[in-house]
């Protein structure tokens, strides 16, 4: 093999110094199946041991790896198995599973990681008491704890949706919001509402251990929408062809890098390689943003004409790119558009660009859905739950995953500004269609499983 | 110890390489590839270096190195070779 040459070195360390190249998160996942106990005291003890035992090396390991290899790794998380299920068994009221969410929240302090993904609920056809009780713990949970992430599926393509978590969510998304007034509401950036969540996400706060997965599993997820914005700029004017072309060379690499970490960190922790995550994640940095992309393909800010086009072409290149590059790809792999977390969306939407309809449409063709935004506070609660309806059906339909995490802050309106910190970024507070539909999201039930679902 | 990339940036000044061979041939580390450049004043080199018999561990070298950089006005950063492999290499 020929030996590296000065500009292909450069090339890398460019991408890293200059572009913000970085291993967004390396996420231990972790089986809590064999912990579960019908004592609650005795099930918060066996979760402990397990974590601490599981994870101890992962914040090490994450470090060596970044130092010796000199690239970034900005989160080392971890994801259990859900606690609707882990704790079916012992919790009886909300309160109960509030203490194994505390618990959680202590061992992730413990191990050092960013986040524990997995408060979670599967309730996509139907919700057991358990996993009832879960969702009603959610405002509570997410008040009292600070690295704890929650997410609750309510809806998949084989299943259809499940209406009456919708209508419980919107409450449930409200009360979040008002328990974590004094911080901006906070406590709604750590709440993923979900349809077709896969079992191997990385990325929070939609990360969970699914039950389809082994013991413990190493996934990985990369980013580096910087990298894709200055390729494109070395293009600027040529047909799609090239455009699409330099997106798909751009992934390639950094989904590489993305796949030699997740194989070191693996052969370390003695923990099997899962998948890499090839995602386009922005943060609010300048010059880390998925919408400064949709600008350099050719739109004037991210929400005008032609952005759902470019957004698609965008996450299919990715994809394209990225499949090759890994010997596993997983999660929610494409292209992330939350406002607050990305610098570009958040100037499009105080230019006037950027409407909650049209970041509805442009979830039909991008992983994931309406993400980190901001509404204001006294928007009905019904009205949230039509909200996560609609973008439920989209993942429905579409037979692809969307989600909600959206912010209705209390004590804020329109124009009012958000500041969230950190990667969660500021934004501003949009104006969320003042119609109402009460008498939709109340009739209570289940939307059927479309046509399309039934391939057997 | 896999092989390391060396590289060094920085505004060009006599000495450079003289200072990082001689911390290099003193802590026992071979040099198996070297290629330099001047772009509009400013230094860029790059050495393929094999740790296998260097005494120190691979996060000492690295901060020594760094350390050398820093007084003579350069960045000097040291990463396994695989991240440049795995991203220019199939």
């Amino acid at each position: 093999m020929l030996n590296l040459s000065l500009s292909e070195v450069k090339e890398t360390n460019d991408m890293i110094e200059k572009e913000n190249l970085d291993v967004r998160t390396i996420t231990l996942g972790i089986s809590l199946l064999d912990c579960i106990d019908s004592d609650l005291d005795r099930l918060n003890a066996k979760i402990r041991e397990k974590i601490l035992r599981v994870a101890k090396d992962l914040v090490s390991t994450g470090k060596d790896i970044e130092k010796e290899f000199g690239i970034p790794i900005v989160n080392k998380r971890i994801s259990i198995t859900p606690v609707g299920l882990v704790g079916a068994a012992a919790c009886k009221t909300p309160e109960d599973f509030v203490s194994i969410a505390k618990n959680l929240d202590e061992i992730a302090k413990t191990v050092g990681v960013n986040f524990i993904g997995g408060y979670t609920a599967l309730v996509a056809k139907g919700m057991t008491p358990a996993e009832k009780n879960l969702i009603l713990s959610i405002p509570q949970a997410m008040a009292e704890t600070d690295l704890i992430c929650s997410s609750v599926v309510v809806g998949s393509t084989k299943t259809g949706i499940n209406m009456d978590a919708v209508r419980l969510l919107g409450d449930i998304v409200k009360e979040t919001a008002e328990k974590t007034k004094d911080n901006d509401s906070l406590g709604c950036a750590k709440l993923v509402i979900l349809c077709n969540a896969p079992d191997d996400n990385p990325f929070m706060a939609g990360a969970f251990h699914g039950v389809t997965e082994a013991d413990s599993i190493i996934n990985v997820g990369v980013s580096g929408p910087g990298v894709v914005k200055t390729a494109l700029s070395k293009v600027r004017g040529e047909n799609f062809e090239v455009l699409c072309e330099t997106i798909k060379k751009t992934a390639f690499k950094v989904t590489r890098v993305g796949q030699l970490v997740a194989g070191e960190a693996s052969k370390r922790l003695g923990v099997p390689f899962g998948i890499v995550d090839l995602s386009l994640a922005p943060t609010p940095a300048i010059g880390d943003s998925v919408a400064d992309i949709l600008e350099e393909i050719g739109v004037e800010y991210a929400g005008a004409p032609g952005t759902t086009a470019a957004l698609a072409l965008l996450n299919d290149q990715v994809k394209k790119g990225g499949v090759m590059a890994s010997s596993y790809v997983g999660g929610l792999s494409g292209a992330f558009i939350p406002v607050s977390e990305d610098q570009g969306m958040i100037n499009a939407v105080e230019a006037g660009a950027l409407t909650l309809e049209k970041l509805e449409a442009m979830t039909c063709v991008c992983s994931v859905g309406l993400d980190m935004i901001a509404i204001p506070g006294e928007t009905p609660n019904t009205t949230i739950s039509g909200l996560i309806a609609d973008e439920m059906a989209l993942g429905m339909v579409n037979q692809k995953t969307t989600a909600v995490r959206i912010i209705p802050v209390i004590g804020k309106k329109v124009g009012d500004t958000v500041e969230f910190g950190g990667l969660l970024g500021h934004a501003p507070v949009m104006p969320i269609n003042p119609f109402g539909c009460e008498n939709f999201v109340n009739r209570g039930g289940r939307i059927p499983a479309p046509i399309h679902s039934f391939k057997n | 110890m896999k092989r390391t990339i060396i590289t060094v940036v920085g505004k060009d000044t006599v000495g450079i390489i003289a200072k990082v061979c001689t911390y290099l041939a003193n802590n026992d580390i071979n040099i198996l590839d070297i290629s330099q450049t001047i772009v509009s004043g400013y230094f860029n080199m790059m050495m393929i270096a094999d740790l296998q018999k260097a005494t120190k561990a691979f996060d000492e070298i690295t901060n020594e190195l760094a350390q050398i950089g820093e007084e003579i006005g350069v960045q000097i950063k040291c990463q396994r070779e695989d991240i440049f492999d795995s991203m220019h290499r199939i």
